[in-house]
């Protein structure tokens, strides 16, 4: 690494910002890891300000709205876990935030099966995007797993029975060994750690992908021509500057 | 206070009785509880409801639009 000296220009900022391409610094990792991530994801991608007029439709909103109630039950989460298990099935307030977990679970999973829906029949993984399409699904199979460990984590009657029930099924797979659902320790762990480490990088993994491939096109029309409708999408379906929204 | 969450949750609460073990269908194979029956159903109205009703869009609101 070159160790450079931070000057002060005259408008007494760091000139740090121009020594970041140097040329003799292009063989560095942090450089070579900038310059590929900055051409794949440059920023009016990443965060783009228009989007093609195919988008302007409904549904096309599910899947921000599944980011949406994320976001709600990680804050809702991080309050239970700071809190605890006598709070949430005590308090009224530890009851209202343990509620808002679970109803927005339940927007989760319902906005995530809408969008999934809408993708599979326009066949989202067209135009190089398999991998987006992937993520999705894997996403969408480790949040199952996240929300039957919450089930678990619940620490009443109703976790005692689901856990009991749950332990035949798990151990007829011969992974109860290693996963035990009775064991309420390890559940919580897998339930406020592991997993949802999984899915919020799958999520992000996916939104990413999502912006380096561009919104999925929809089918042309009968007797339209294949493409005519991909206005505002480059050879490889993602989006560019001239798109716009109708 | 409490006397209206007390009104505000017997009219709710009279609205569904919860208060009971759970109702399920059964389809050969099938069992489901009619309220995961009810989600599912209200998915698919929300589903059809997205792809026919129309998007409010910002059209001709600029020249390079």
């Amino acid at each position: 690494m070159t160790i450079t000296d931070p000057k002060i220009s005259s408008n007494g900022q760091s000139d740090l910002s121009k020594s970041a391409d140097l040329p003799e610094d292009a063989d560095q990792w942090t450089a070579k890891i900038r310059h590929v991530a900055v051409e794949a994801l440059p920023p009016q991608r990443l965060l783009p300000d228009r989007q093609p007029a195919y988008v302007a439709s409904w549904i096309y909103v599910f899947g921000v709205t599944t980011v949406a109630a994320l976001g709600v039950v990680i804050a809702t989460g991080l309050v239970l876990s700071i809190m605890g298990p006598n709070w949430w099935h005590v308090s009224s307030t530890g009851l209202f935030v343990n509620s808002l977990h679970m109803w927005s679970v339940e927007v989760f999973f319902f906005a995530m099966v809408i969008h999934l829906w809408g993708k599979f029949f326009m066949a989202a993984w067209r135009g190089r995007r398999r991998a987006t399409w992937i993520t999705g699904v894997i996403s969408f199979l480790v949040s199952v797993g996240a929300a039957f460990t919450g089930y678990l984590s619940q620490q009443n009657f109703d976790s005692q029975w689901i856990s009991t029930q749950a332990k035949d099924g798990i151990n007829s797979t011969g992974a109860g060994a290693i996963f035990n659902v009775t064991n309420f320790g390890q559940m919580i762990m897998w339930h406020i750690v592991l997993l949802p480490l999984v899915v919020v990088a799958l999520v992000g993994i996916h939104v990413l992908m999502v912006r380096l491939r561009g919104v999925v096109p929809p089918f042309a029309a009968k007797g339209e021509t294949p493409g005519a409708d991909m206005a505002g999408a480059d050879s490889d379906g993602a989006t560019s500057r001239a798109e716009v929204l109708a | 206070m409490q006397s209206i969450a007390l009104v505000v949750g017997t009219l709710f609460g009279s609205l569904i009785n919860l208060n009971h073990p759970g109702n399920y269908i059964h389809w050969g194979f099938i069992q489901m509880s009619y309220s995961n029956l009810l989600v599912i159903i209200l998915m698919v109205i929300v589903f059809f409801a997205a792809i026919l009703i129309p998007f409010k869009t910002h059209k001709n609101k600029g020249a390079d639009r």
